[in-house]
């Protein structure tokens, strides 16, 4: 049995800063921040557009300013790198594909979450007009 | 012994994990075009309207956000817990009732276009 | 062979004597091949023989002689002074309490090893008089996960087992998936009951750590992500009221 054992302190509200594989995971898990914030803008845009035509186009020019710009442009590449690429990097772990004995390849599976990622995304922007 | 509630939430966290993970920088790179001046064809009013008029529409954008801002909420607490916010509970209720609010009003609001 | 001059930094507690660890400095002269265990073993024969710590098969399959090498978890009979800066710091695992100089206690894993059920669980009874065949392909479906030597270093890198260990953990939970995922198992929905429930893979937030530091591949964390998938849809499956399926 334990005789005088000594528990080492942990700092519960900087452990995150201690080495690189920590740090990352810290700047992954705060694109929740991003993925709410783009979540109710939308829902700021569903508002103006139900008010009518005139609310629709005011919320539009309201978004057009430097700042504006700045913060989406930030957002996209912080989003895409931290969130996208983590997401589809990690998916493998959580679906595990066999065929026959062999499992399929993790870099398989990101390919595939990529191609699909691409697709749509070109598609949306075909629906949208903007290709 | 039972299984945790938390197996719905995390459910959630999950799928509105993967929606956001290829839908969102589409979104973003929306919300940068109309910043940048440069509205595409499809924002105009009657264009989006329609389509937030057709019940495909309305479904498909209620599920994206649905899922998104639980998959935010769920996330937050989590993020809450590692900064060293240990009040699990008080935290819980706080994010959960800002998804609540988010779906209650993604949903008035689209159901009110027509 | 030359020989390499190694400055080693061991955290040593006596906990008879002392009321906190300290570092103590070993100057070790190492042989290229050496791995840091070698220099520890070097210490405790020439330089210090009251250091304690535990290794045993010096060849990676024991689990013995886990420890932290400059902040990381490592395996020291499979670490290379070869791959060492000059200066190395050699702490016990971490998130253990500490025994006694590099020896961690280690009770609660033993406790969670066991009470994850692992083992074959069967509802129906085994064929008599003939074998239980099980296909390859179902064999290459869990075999990694049968491959942990119980080093702990993943609970060492896993920081939600450092802010809760009430926390099953990684190890436990990569175990009790082995079986729920074997093709002989029917005891997967008795074990999501202690698996899905508090303390169990909801704690987990995939940091990932644990399968970046496991020495033998085991890939922890694409366990418990699985097991989070099984307990989702296990929640969903009893609240429509199908009964508890087996695997």
């Amino acid at each position: 049995m334990s005789r005088n054992p000594y528990v080492r302190p942990i700092s519960k509200t900087t452990w995150y800063l201690r080495n690189g594989r920590f740090r990352i995971y810290a700047l992954r898990e705060v694109t929740c921040l991003l993925v709410g914030f783009y979540s109710f803008l939308s829902i700021f845009a569903l508002r103006a557009l139900w008010q009518g035509a005139d609310s629709w186009n005011a919320f539009l020019a309201s978004q057009q300013s430097t700042p504006m710009v700045l913060f989406h442009a930030f957002a996209l590449v912080y989003f895409f790198i931290y969130q996208t690429v983590g997401w589809f990097q990690l998916a493998p772990k959580a679906m595990p594909l066999m065929m026959g004995e062999k499992k399929v390849a993790a870099s398989t599976i990101v390919l595939g979450h990529y191609l699909v990622w691409a697709l749509v995304s070109l598609f949306l922007l075909w629906f949208v007009g903007v290709i | 012994m039972a299984i945790a509630k938390k197996a719905l939430v995390w459910g959630l966290f999950a799928a509105g994990g993967t929606v956001s993970s290829f839908l969102f920088p589409f979104l973003i790179a929306l919300f940068l075009l109309v910043a940048l001046g440069a509205t595409p064809e499809g924002l105009q009013y009657e264009t989006i309207r329609g389509f937030a008029s057709s019940w495909l529409g309305k479904l498909t954008v209620f599920g994206v956000l649905f899922l998104s801002l639980w998959h935010a909420a769920h996330r937050l607490r989590v993020v809450c817990h590692d900064f060293g916010i240990r009040a699990d509970g008080a935290v819980a209720v706080i994010v959960y009732s800002l998804a609540t609010v988010g779906t209650l009003l993604a949903a008035w609001y689209l159901l009110a276009i027509s | 062979m030359s020989t390499r001059q190694l400055e080693l930094e061991i955290l040593r507690y006596d906990p008879e004597k002392d009321e906190e660890p300290y570092f103590q400095n070993y100057s070790v002269p190492c042989q290229d091949d050496w791995a840091i265990l070698d220099a520890v073993n070097y210490v405790k024969e020439n330089l210090d023989t009251t250091l304690a710590y535990r290794w045993s098969c010096h060849m990676m399959v024991c689990g013995s002689c886990g420890m932290m090498i400059n902040g990381d978890p490592k395996l020291t009979c499979k670490t290379f002074v070869r791959d060492l800066p000059d200066k190395v710091r050699i702490e016990p695992l971490e998130n253990f309490p500490i025994e006694r100089d590099l020896v961690v206690v280690l009770d609660d894993v033993i406790e969670k090893l066991h009470r994850v059920k692992p083992y074959i669980i069967r509802k129906d009874p085994a064929p008599e008089n003939e074998e239980f065949n099980q296909p390859r392909s179902a064999l290459m479906k869990f075999k990694q996960y049968t491959m942990c030597i119980n080093c702990m270093c993943c609970y060492s890198a896993c920081p939600q087992y450092g802010l809760n260990p009430e926390f099953i953990g990684p190890a436990a939970l990569a175990l009790a998936h082995r079986y729920n995922i074997d093709s002989r198992d029917q005891g997967k929905s008795e074990r999501l009951d202690i698996l899905a429930d508090h303390d169990g893979v909801w704690d987990c937030s995939f940091v990932g750590a644990c399968s970046e530091v496991c020495p033998k591949s085991v890939d922890p964390a694409a366990a418990l992500q699985q097991m989070k998938v099984d307990g989702a849809m296990e929640w969903w499956k009893r609240k429509m009221g199908f009964p508890g399926g087996d695997s």
